[in-house]
């Protein structure tokens, strides 16, 4: 196939940046979005132009550290697909294709398309956590939980922190993030002993963070790589009124 | 000179009594010691979050732009523990002799015992953490059964057990951040270690941020930087997979031990083209309910689905009627290969097998299979284009995780006092073949619940130890190196990048060095690589800058591999024997099965540096078998 990309380009934080043509041809349909990237650098390299900065480790849809707009979309056309399980195939012959960081005022570019996400580890250290020490926890089938508990549990917890929700959302909420882990621990009977103040905790760092409160578009759903539900910011949400009424 | 420290002692006394007698820190002065952690997998994020909670100074430090990106993340089908909750008779004898056995004998067994007999703990540890396995409908812990095994001990979270058991130890190290007693640098990487009157006291690490060289210092320092299986270039690993920190660390003295010993996974998708960066694995427990074949003729040219049982060769259950499609990797990597060589490779490029479900979805039911699989299904839909429900899996073996790395007793220690090497950086506790599922495991049990004691034997004697002052002449010195490392590269102005000289040698080590070796092809290899690593010095270049530069970081980690490729095959070409993961084509059975020589091969092969033009210097740690009799490896 033969392409044409445009492509953000910006030297370091300080840097402007802008949008920059390139064209690349014999693009192999079953290449990964990322591998077409490398073919990319490949040639730039070989004419002595700096290659393109990306964020990228696993290449297999769950490291999380992919991730950049495509054609004004997180991660590309394909629904729940991170940019790395993407492939030139579902693109169309000599397509024009837009490329850009995420965006968020919490998510600063660095380089080209490499941002800096460290916000969502600072919203984990608040209280996405058990409060267990090492070589102290009891017998596993100790505290029994329910088949459906757990899958349910699951499924919030398969978050990759990829940063996709925040990217589209229009007010670069992190509500998804946030309360996919809120959930996930707080439906176990290990993790709902200290959710009022976990709850508090994280919600709190997310808004020091300059994360933006969710309006309830749910595009931030629409786009996830793990099928997140938008259901968890409504129990995030429930868990925090419920909080602010029994204090008060 | 090789001493590894195994307590003597019945097996199931050794760990008791070690820990018994281990000297302790008080809490006191466990605030006055520092300890560098390097890595940010299961080993390096157990230990560092474990390490913070006992009051220990902790500095954490990786490579990617947070802690839960490491590698460990990716592991997808389970974690091993005998808890024999189904009752089939498992318990830690049987769990160690299975994981000896597995390893085909070339591993301790006092290390073996200790992994079966901590792995109980992990399971109650990650549950208390959150970790949501797979459960039964009574709400008690289910678990499936694995390669090379015979009872049901693997613990699943769907399959991503990796994932879930990372979130739940990073989950760990972000509240001892949050806490204060662990320092976190992401998006740093190692390039040197930094040692004072022969003791670790430090790294000198890349801030790939702003490229600025920084030092730390530290009472102990651990690597927990995972292992090397990316020198193939195509492997299961993630991109940035790479052996520099213990590559460093062994050109500082640390010995490096039996590095030619790769597991080839056998499911991984087949490479379908030359631009390919990575092979992606589908997880080993698709073979509980999935059946490998290829078709019996050669020139078959019907769909799989169309071809009737009498025309497919079930070459697993075939050969290996006791374990059949469960036989262990290296041996149904092996049958892969064998198949493929032999013309009845399937796909376009004729270099796969079929991994089959079409029994098990008549048998269970497709929602069955969905709710075990239903996310590595996705997965090969995405990248292949191919609904699994329907027609089988195209598999085929690739490189996948290094039994060798830095040699450690069983306190964890490397061959430099203060420098230890958890979790798959170390070579411990898999012999020649890893076994499925203890890998999560071993990086676990490594940083949850052994090196918390062994390092606290090591500090005791460093509590007089002042806080390491990094202007010394040693910090100056490896500084200086790195930078002058960082500078010849940039300089070298030729016309090819790292990752062509990357691909090169990944070819080369495959060809030669990976699934299947002889002495004509490693000798060759040898060459080969000594060549490439010269043009590498003249033909390499890279464009930006010294601040934000992904080809900068490529080319230092490939300028360590080609060092320790060659390494690999100088160890290969010793080892005049076949046992797990090596196989000598000069060595095998008139079935040609693998064909040890525990006479004259019973020992680890411990690896010193001699410098980048003398051939590597060969320690031999023998290894005594007091409980278990090595037998034959027979899976049939």
């Amino acid at each position: 196939m033969h392409i044409r990309l445009k492509i953000w380009r910006q030297e370091n934080s300080q840097d402007a940046g802008r949008m920059q043509d390139y064209e690349l041809a014999a693009v192999d349909p079953d290449m990964s979005f990322l591998e077409m990237l490398d073919m990319l650098n490949e040639q730039l390299l070989g004419k002595g132009e700096r290659t393109i900065e990306f964020d990228h480790d696993c290449r297999e849809g769950i490291c999380g550290q992919c991730g950049v707009m495509i054609n004004g979309r997180a991660h590309g056309p394909l629904k729940n697909t991170t940019t790395c399980q993407l492939h030139m195939r579902s693109f169309a012959e000599g397509e024009v294709i837009y490329i850009e960081p995420f965006r968020a005022t919490a998510f600063p570019v660095k380089c080209d398309l490499k941002i800096d996400r460290s916000a969502l580890d600072r919203v984990i250290q608040a209280g996405g956590f058990i409060s267990v020490n090492t070589g102290q926890a009891p017998e596993a089938n100790s505290i029994p939980v329910g088949h459906g508990v757990a899958e349910a549990a699951f499924d919030a917890a398969a978050c990759i922190g990829c940063g996709a929700c925040v990217a589209v959302c229009k007010n670069s909420s992190a509500a998804l993030f946030t309360s996919a882990k809120i959930t996930h621990l707080v439906l176990l009977p290990q993790g709902e002993v200290e959710a009022s103040e976990r709850v508090r905790q994280m919600v709190d760092q997310m808004d020091a963070e300059g994360f933006g409160h969710c309006s309830n578009t749910e595009a931030c759903e629409a786009e996830c790589p793990q099928q997140i539900s938008v259901l968890h910011i409504a129990r995030m949400n429930w868990e925090y009124n419920k909080l602010q009424l029994l204090k008060t | 000179m090789l001493e590894s420290k195994i307590p003597d002692g019945p097996l199931e006394d050794k760990w008791r009594y070690y820990k018994e007698h281990a000297k302790l820190v008080n809490p006191a002065n466990r605030r006055k010691l520092e300890v560098i952690v390097v890595g940010t997998g299961l080993a390096g994020s157990s230990i560092a979050a474990s390490l913070g909670e006992m009051g220990y100074r902790v500095k954490s430090f990786c490579f990617q732009d947070t802690p839960r990106r490491a590698h460990s993340v990716a592991a997808q089908g389970g974690v091993n523990a005998c808890k024999n909750y189904k009752n089939d008779g498992d318990n830690i004898f049987r769990m160690f002799y299975d994981t000896i056995k597995g390893g085909d004998f070339r591993s301790r067994e006092g290390n073996v015992y200790r992994l079966a007999e901590c792995s109980a703990s992990l399971i109650d540890q990650a549950v208390a953490q959150g970790v949501p396995f797979g459960r039964e409908y009574g709400g008690y812990l289910n678990n499936r059964s694995f390669g090379g095994v015979q009872v049901s001990r693997t613990f699943y979270a769907r399959g991503q057990t990796g994932q879930q058991l990372l979130l739940g130890a990073y989950q760990a190290l972000m509240r001892q951040v949050h806490l204060g007693t662990v320092q976190l640098f992401a998006r740093h990487e190692m390039l040197d270690l930094v040692t004072i009157d022969g003791k670790a006291r430090g790294v000198i690490v890349r801030n790939l941020d702003t490229g600025n060289i920084e030092r730390h210092g530290a009472h102990a320092v651990i690597l927990a930087t995972g292992g090397f299986g990316k020198i193939y270039y195509l492997s299961t690993l993630a991109m940035g997979c790479n052996g520099s920190a213990i590559w460093r660390a062994h050109k500082k003295g640390a010995l490096i031990a039996n590095p030619s010993w790769t597991q080839i996974h056998p499911t991984s998708l087949p490479q379908s083209g030359e631009y390919q960066s990575k092979l992606t694995l589908m997880s080993e427990s698709l073979r509980n309910d999935g059946r490998i074949w290829v078709p019996k003729n050669q020139d078959e040219k019907r769909l799989p689905n169309q071809v009737p049982e009498e025309d497919r060769d079930y070459y697993l259950e075939r050969r290996y009627p006791a374990f059949g499609n469960l036989s262990p990797r290296d041996i149904a990597s092996r049958a892969a290969k064998e198949r493929i060589d032999a013309g009845y490779g399937i796909g376009p490029l004729k270099n796969a097998v079929y991994l089959d479900f079409s029994r098990a979805i008549k048998e269970q039911g497709e929602p069955k299979i969905r709710e075990k699989y239903g996310n590595l299904f996705r997965m090969y839909e995405k990248i292949t284009g191919i609904d699994a429900y329907k027609e089988p899996m195209r598999i085929s073996p690739a490189a996948h995780f290094s039994m060798g790395g830095l040699w450690v007793d069983y306190e964890l220690m490397t061959t430099i006092p203060g420098l230890f090497a958890l979790g798959e950086a170390n070579f411990a506790d898999h012999g020649a073949n890893r076994l499925g599922a203890n890998s999560l495991l071993q990086a676990c049990v490594d940083g949850y619940f052994i090196a918390p004691y062994t390092l606290g034997n090591y500090l005791a004697d460093e509590i007089k130890t002042p806080t390491i002052d990094t202007s010394q002449l040693a910090f100056d010195s490896a500084a200086a190196r790195v930078e002058g490392q960082l500078r010849a590269l940039m300089s070298i102005g030729g016309k090819l990048s790292a990752d062509h000289f990357h691909k090169t040698l990944g070819k080369i080590l495959y060809d030669k060095c990976g699934l299947s070796r002889s002495r004509e092809g490693l000798e060759q290899a040898i060459n080969e690589i000594k060549a490439l690593r010269q043009q590498f010095y003249e033909q390499l270049y890279i464009p930006g800058g010294m601040a934000i530069n992904s080809e900068l970081e490529k080319a230092g980690r490939v300028a360590d591999y080609l060092e320790l490729g060659e390494l690999m095959c100088y160890d290969a070409l010793t080892r005049e024997e076949s046992c797990g993961a090596h196989f000598r084509v000069e060595y095998q059975t008139p079935e040609g099965e693998a064909k040890r020589n525990d006479r004259d091969f019973s020992f680890i092969s411990a690896w010193e540096w001699a410098g980048s033009h003398n051939p590597p210097v060969l320690h031999k740690e023998p290894l005594k078998f007091e409980f278990v009799t090595p037998t034959v490896r027979s899976y049939k």
